[in-house]
């Protein structure tokens, strides 16, 4: 993995070399290695802190056909404020159409904005029709995008093509951050993982993101895992940071501190910021903001006593 | 060659399953005589919570449930029952005879709250007259969630407690009798193959003193039965945690369990939603 990255992009048959080149993952020991981290046994104050911190990594999610600017104002109070004294969620990720409603509702607020693009969730229309979605959601506000990559290309082995999407979004995006989506779930194995990961770092994504949330599976901790040690194998090649997003079947405190120590254990604590990593969510927050409750009142929470959403 | 016997493993009951405790803990139970009978799961708060969460899953579905569906599936439990008589027999110990009568009790028990599934709307609901041109009409609803700490007779003083919560469509977490858990997971038995969904009942076997703060502090539980609460100062810290959230409380009783139960059980657990509604003219 020394070799120079500067030419690898130049055809298909080189990012072909390049993506075959990479490593193979081993299933077994992925598998078992994102279990064994899964086991940590994280309480009291240690806890607590866990809980903010994911808190605040969360892009808080409303991705459904049936979303009114009503609900998405509604979110946006709700990342804000989240309740209880808890710290503000990091993002909140919606479809383009609703950007500029959350753009004025969270106006002077430190909270991005993101916008899921280029034909979210299957990705499949033609690439003007998705650099143009892409450049109004930024037009609209947007400072983060997030888009989903030609699986069908990838999978029939035309990186080339995925590549080329990808850099035609970023040149799109301008100044705001581009996440793009792997979606894990349609990838079939971890070899893909990460080759589909590197593929888009190479691109010149800032993030990489597991999954729509519309696929299952989705966000599994040994996909994440593989992500991880991409972005972190990346970093010590190139010297650039990549940020990773793992999002869908992320629902529990449980499943998101566990996502924490999978990120210390395997990128580092630079990583364990909201600048470089993030949880796509929507339910997960309740959860959050439930444990927090529970750790500072001593009895269990319920959902009675917070939004639904 | 001798056979060795193959010996149950007594567990939990909750969301329609039967798992070990979270905490892998277990205590020895024992005999009126002393004589070791089997280990009982000791739950722990965490596997409170995880029967709450079943309990609330399964509330939507169950209290959504037609009257006459609910009362259809109790009388099914009973007649699970009635097959396994001898069974309960056994492990209730004691005579042969009064443990027979005994389990039969508990089978009537059954058939009658059964019969109250479509009735007890009739009899705790109303028309009320209005002094306009309305017509109002109260009826009752079950409560949510509701948690029971059991009395200590192990099975027909379980299935009065429980019956008439689950008839008019509440769910519940049940801590079962702490000296004789036996008798309550083999109801679980039961009520796994009587078409009852998963999460209705959920069924603990352990420490009262240790689920009891836990659930009554819950909340998300909506209702308390202390029936089976030994200790007054339990009990007492137990209906000041219930006051947070204002759950509905039954204070612990001694009961003679063999009596006409009256319907009080069941509507302790039931609030009134009235509804006004306009004649049309």
């Amino acid at each position: 993995m020394t070799t120079s990255l500067a030419d690898v992009a130049s055809s298909d048959a080189a990012l072909r070399a390049f993506l075959h080149g990479l490593p193979g993952v081993d299933r077994v020991g992925a598998d078992q290695r994102a279990a064994m981290l899964g086991t940590r046994s994280i309480k009291t104050t240690a806890k607590a802190q866990a809980i903010d911190l994911a808190i605040s990594m969360v892009d808080l999610t409303t991705l459904e056909g049936a979303d009114t600017a009503g609900k998405v104002r509604a979110i946006c109070a709700k990342a804000v404020r989240p309740g209880g004294g808890a710290p503000s969620v990091a993002a909140v990720c919606v479809y383009p159409d609703l950007v500029a409603v959350a753009a004025e509702a969270l106006a002077g607020t430190p909270i991005k904005i993101a916008s899921v693009a280029t034909a979210f969730p299957s990705g499949r229309s033609t690439l003007d029709v998705k650099v143009a979605e892409t450049e109004r959601a930024v037009a609209d506000g947007a400072h983060e995008i997030d888009m989903v990559i030609d699986r069908g290309a990838f999978l029939s082995g035309r990186y080339k093509k995925v590549y080329d999407e990808i850099t035609a979004v970023k040149a799109a995006c301008g100044d705001a951050h581009l996440k793009v989506i792997l979606e894990t779930g349609e990838l079939a194995t971890y070899d893909n993982v990460r080759r589909a990961s590197w593929l888009a770092m190479l691109a010149g994504a800032d993030f990489i993101k597991t999954s729509t949330g519309k696929v299952s599976p989705a966000a599994t901790p040994p996909v994440t895992l593989i992500m991880l040690e991409a972005v972190r194998d990346f970093r010590s090649t190139t010297g650039r940071q990549v940020g990773v997003k793992p999002a869908g079947g992320i629902r529990t405190t449980k499943d998101a501190i566990k996502n924490l120590v999978l990120v210390n254990e395997t990128a580092g604590d630079d990583w364990l910021t909201p600048e470089w990593f993030r949880l796509g969510a929507s339910s997960l927050l309740n959860d959050l903001l439930m444990q927090r409750e529970k750790l500072a009142t001593g009895r269990y929470a319920g959902p009675d006593y917070f939004t639904l959403d | 060659m001798s056979r060795l016997s193959v010996r149950k493993t007594y567990k939990l009951y909750i969301g329609g399953a039967f798992p070990r405790s979270e905490s892998g803990r277990s205590y020895p139970v024992t005999s009126a005589k002393g004589d070791f009978l089997a280990n009982a799961s000791l739950a722990s708060r965490k596997d409170a919570r995880d029967a709450v969460v079943a309990a609330r899953k399964a509330f939507a579905g169950w209290s959504g449930a037609t009257p006459y569906n609910r009362g259809q599936i109790l009388y099914r439990v009973a007649e699970m029952l009635e097959g396994r008589r001898a069974q309960f027999a056994d492990e209730l110990g004691g005579g042969k005879r009064a443990a027979l009568e005994r389990v039969d009790a508990a089978i009537d028990r059954l058939v009658w709250y059964a019969g109250w599934s479509d009735k007890i709307a009739a009899l705790h609901g109303a028309a009320n007259p209005v002094a306009g041109p309305y017509f109002n009409l109260s009826t009752p609803e079950p409560t949510g969630v509701v948690a029971i700490v059991a009395p200590a007779d192990p099975l027909l003083g379980l299935v009065s407690v429980v019956a008439p919560v689950i008839v008019t469509g509440n769910t519940c977490v049940v801590v079962a009798s702490e000296p004789a858990p036996l008798p309550a997971i083999t109801l679980a038995e039961v009520l796994a193959t009587s078409d009852l969904p998963g999460g209705v009942v959920n069924i603990l076997t352990g420490r009262q003193a240790e689920l009891a703060p836990w659930l009554s502090a819950h909340m998300d539980v909506n209702g308390l039965d202390l029936t089976g609460v030994a200790d007054p100062d339990l009990a007492l810290s137990c209906e000041q945690a219930a006051a947070e959230n204002l759950k509905r409380v039954a204070r612990p009783v001694e009961e003679d369990w063999s009596a006409d139960p009256g319907i009080g059980r069941m509507t302790r657990f039931l609030e009134t939603k009235t509804v006004w509604h306009p004649i049309g003219v």
